[in-house]
């Protein structure tokens, strides 16, 4: 690995979009929009000062996976990874590169999301919002380094899309938006506690709430960083230079 | 010339290569030799095998069994990815990019210079179209921006597969003059091509059939030795006199 070639790569991914001004409009926006959409159904009632600090953590999530995804295995079809990786680039410098250009644009969306649902919508921050977005933007790069580990699996645009579904619903549907978390049977309450998005919304509703000390937010955080190394090791492993 | 040059260890030695693409068994055991400083030719129907020996030779393909030594080293060796250039038969560009910033982003990966990129545009005539995306540009320009980026940093090695498909004669022309300029500098040069008539700008030829070599020779040579007018009669005398030719089997698919 190489720091110019990683930056050249980040570089050259990030001068991509630029040139696609649309896809960063709905990048920026569409987490937005829909914040102010779930803040709309429930605003005759305390709920989203609740489930909000959660759309915080799940949008960008999801919004980052599809693009980081699409855009990786989108490289692989068009021969240019193959490229690449005849070149003297390294695996961690692709890999890295793709995580840095999307990380910044993952640290753009959250904060975009996150004033909008604070100083728009009104939600209710008692904790540091600056912690929040700390949170908020550790959730957005998860979801770009699982997004590169899921695009090594897939062969087609197709493929890719299902693992959106697969990888992501589940964590959404035992992260605590639907039902607490200590109310799930203690399988699946056991089986959250090791999904990463459980852990970035626990330390988003405790900032919110302020309910728990800088020390449990951190300890989520690092679990959420640990995942997001993990993916990003896993993912550069699974590259490979020589294919059939 | 021919003489000193073929003394030099030859560019590239595959010796009994075995390897599938996909699931399909395309090479049998081929051997063949690439000297130093000329244009080889690697002629052949579509699906005979050139792709996946070129990726072979480039280290980007899984082999079954042989050796492929590339400037005397075991092909795909980490310190052989700046010294060899390789051109994909789909042009391999990032198309929501510039001409030149793919090229700038190519040189960095590589270390090549900035004056190195401005060489590269000249020698592929690309400069009325440096500022333009690669995705806004014909396919014979999008192809030679996938060349010039192979030509950044002067590898010793280029292997280009059919890189003049869909251009135009002039261009075309222009382009084997690059060729042969290149070789004359000391660059090897590996140039599939399935059109026949190119074949008679190479200064050696390896014809290829159902994954294997039929003829290794210079274009003069196989004309006399097979006393045809052409290489396309030279290579359907060779075919009908090849033993294991039988046009049925091993269909290898477009690889």
């Amino acid at each position: 690995m190489n720091p110019r070639r990683t930056l050249a790569t980040a570089g050259r991914v990030l001068t991509q979009i630029r040139h696609d001004p649309r896809t960063i409009v709905l990048l920026l926006v569409v987490p937005s929009l829909l914040i102010g959409l779930v803040a709309w159904i429930f605003s005759d009632t305390p709920v989203f000062d609740t489930v909000g600090p959660a759309m915080i953590a799940l949008f960008p999530f999801i919004v980052m996976f599809l693009v980081t995804s699409i855009t990786t295995l989108r490289e692989r079809r068009t021969g240019t990874l193959e490229r690449l990786l005849s070149m003297p680039l390294g695996k961690g410098d692709f890999i890295l590169g793709y995580t840095l250009a999307f990380g910044l644009l993952a640290v753009l969306q959250s904060a975009a999301a996150v004033g909008y649902a604070v100083w728009v919508c009104g939600l209710t921050i008692t904790g540091s919002i600056w912690l929040l977005l700390a949170v908020a933007v550790a959730d957005a790069v998860l979801g770009t380094a699982l997004g590169l580990l899921a695009s090594a699996f897939a062969r087609t645009e197709f493929q890719v899309v299902q693992f959106m579904p697969a990888l992501v619903f589940p964590q959404i549907l035992l992260g605590g938006i639907f039902l607490p978390r200590d109310q799930l049977p203690d399988a699946l309450r056991a089986f959250s506690d090791w999904l990463p998005l459980s852990h970035a919304i626990d330390a988003l509703q405790a900032v919110a709430s302020d309910s728990q000390d800088a020390a449990y937010v951190g300890g989520k955080l690092l679990i959420i960083g640990a995942w997001i190394v993990g993916a990003v090791v896993l993912g550069s492993i699974t590259l490979r230079r020589r294919t059939p | 010339m021919t003489l000193m040059v073929h003394r030099s260890a030859p560019a590239v030695v595959v010796r009994d290569l075995h390897a599938r693409r996909g699931k399909q068994p395309v090479l049998h055991g081929l051997s063949l030799t690439v000297p130093r400083g000329l244009v080889v030719g690697l002629i052949g129907p579509s699906g005979c095998g050139k792709t996946t020996l070129m990726r072979s030779i480039v280290g980007v393909q899984v082999v079954q069994s042989g050796a492929v030594t590339v400037l005397g080293r075991a092909a795909g060796t980490a310190s052989l990815r700046g010294r060899v250039g390789y051109v994909t038969q789909d042009a391999s560009v990032y198309d929501d990019l510039t001409v030149r910033q793919n090229l700038q982003y190519f040189a960095a990966v590589l270390g090549a210079s900035r004056d190195d990129i401005d060489r590269v545009i000249d020698a592929t005539d690309l400069a009325p179209n440096a500022g333009q995306l690669a995705g806004s540009l014909s396919g014979g320009q999008r192809s030679r921006v996938s060349l010039a980026g192979a030509l950044l940093g002067s590898p010793e090695l280029l292997v280009l597969d059919e890189p003049t498909v869909g251009l135009d004669p002039v261009l075309r022309v222009e382009l084997w003059a690059l060729f042969h300029r290149l070789a004359d500098s000391g660059t090897s040069l590996l140039v599939s091509s399935h059109v026949m008539d190119e074949a008679s700008r190479c200064d050696r030829l390896l014809l290829m059939r159902q994954g294997e070599v039929l003829a290794d020779d210079t274009p003069d040579g196989l004309l006399s030795a097979t006393g045809t007018p052409d290489v396309e009669a030279a290579f359907l005398a060779l075919i009908s006199a090849h033993p294991s030719s039988d046009p049925a089997g091993r269909e290898a698919g477009d690889s």
